[in-house]
């Protein structure tokens, strides 16, 4: 449609809803820089005071794991099961631990 | 091959286990599309429906009204955002996106492509139209790609302030003078039926519907849906006395449900197709938004730029 190719990057938005609790992913937007993503991000994703602050980081400087290595990353845990309180079988008279 | 087969029988898995398939799982590229097109025609409903109401904006009854109406529209812009993002997480751009919808490729919710003619028509449109799209929408927060799902929570938790506060326009017109009651009829006439058909065509010839299902991106039929609005909103309309505009409207005890009229799908059709009152007007004024926009795109694609260049020259002199 219009000349303009100015692709604004695409920044991910997360939002600490209140203080004590660790900042959560809520979508992203696009924005010139990470002045404007802020504002932005304040318009799209805290019209109800739903946070106290927000982190913007560019999509593309994320690094994720992928789905195709999910069993090399997080099999390994399966068969550990003593890491878990729930493993060990201790005397009811115990109490408190 | 096999491996193909593999990643396809963890997809239906996943499916069946109502799991969320996340943007980087693999999927049918079936599925990929249909969820491209639902979603961006979900977008272009949410951005195309604000110019209805802003026609109201500078116009509202009082300072307290325009506030409201102000920020519904707002809101609709954002919900138009969340799902303009869930749908790049597939792999589509919002430039192409928006492309299709300034091109008429795309297609948007047709309800939108009627004029608001009073100011009852805020009343109806959030009464009937948003109360429609919720109908629609709660069902979608379980649908089964994750960042479709979390957008339309995020949507339908700012959706039933939308419902309510036309209900209540509603409400006041309906307590007035005898003028403003007969402008709430008027506008209930004018938006019940195409209110109903934002559900879509009946199941029996809805294209789509039968896949979405499977894939449980749609969670109940078209009809069901509909008919689930129809018993919400007769006694709602009864208790601010209004009457709905359909002659073989009427309780039905035994199955528990209201029977209504036969829909006119050959008025859906010419809307759809781009016959509809506002059609061309939508589009122009959605073209001329960004058109006249450009400038202020490309100034701040400049200045970042510019910005970043001073800070790597600066961190390079040091
Ligand atoms: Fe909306
Ligand atoms: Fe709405």
């Amino acid at each position: 449609m219009s000349a303009s190719k100015t692709d604004w990057p695409l920044w991910e938005v997360f939002v600490r809803s209140r203080q004590g609790l660790s900042h959560k992913h809520v979508g992203s937007l696009h924005a010139a820089d990470s002045t404007m993503a802020i504002s932005n991000a304040r318009d799209v994703y805290t019209r109800r005071q739903e946070g106290t602050s927000i982190w913007v980081i560019k999509a593309e400087d994320i690094t994720a794991s992928t789905p195709s290595n999910k069993d090399v990353l997080f099999d390994p845990a399966n068969d550990k099961v003593y890491r878990h309180p729930t493993f060990y079988d201790l005397p009811d008279e115990l109490k408190n631990m | 091959m096999t491996q193909q087969m593999d990643l396809n029988q963890r997809f239906e898995e996943y499916i069946a286990l109502d799991q969320k398939i996340e943007a980087k799982d693999w999927m049918p590229d079936a599925y990929r599309k249909t969820l491209i097109r639902q979603i961006s025609q979900h977008a272009h409903s949410e951005i195309i429906g604000m110019q209805p109401e802003g026609n109201w904006i500078t116009r509202a009854p009082s300072l307290k009204r325009k506030s409201i109406l102000l920020a519904k529209v707002q809101d609709e812009a954002g919900h138009g955002l969340y799902l303009y993002s869930a749908a790049e997480t597939l792999g589509i751009s919002r430039d192409e996106m928006l492309d299709a919808l300034h091109t008429g490729k795309a297609k948007y919710s047709s309800i939108f492509n009627y004029p608001t003619l009073t100011w009852a028509d805020m009343g109806s449109i959030g009464w009937l139209v948003d109360g429609a799209a919720i109908m629609n929408q709660v069902p979608l927060c379980k649908c089964s790609y994750g960042p479709y799902a979390r957008a339309m929570v995020r949507v339908c938790k700012e959706e039933s302030f939308h419902q309510r506060q036309g209900f209540q326009i509603m409400l006041n017109l309906s307590q007035g003078t005898s003028e403003q009651k007969d402008m709430a009829q008027d506008a209930l006439n004018r938006w019940w039926w195409p209110s109903l058909m934002m559900f879509g065509p009946s199941d029996a010839s809805s294209k789509h519907s039968k896949q979405s299902m499977r894939w449980k991106i749609k969670r109940f039929s078209n009809d069901e849906l509909r008919q689930r609005f129809v018993d919400m909103t007769v006694p709602q309309a009864e208790l601010i006395g209004l009457t709905i505009p359909d002659s073989d409207l009427k309780w039905n005890e035994e199955t528990g449900h209201y029977e209504f009229g036969p829909i006119d799908w050959s008025e859906f059709e010419q809307v759809v197709a781009g016959n509809g009152p506002c059609n061309r007007e939508r589009i122009e004024t959605r073209v001329a938004a960004h058109e006249n926009g450009a400038w202020v795109r490309d100034a701040a694609a400049a200045y970042a730029e510019k910005v970043a260049d001073r800070e790597s020259r600066q961190t390079s002199a040091a």
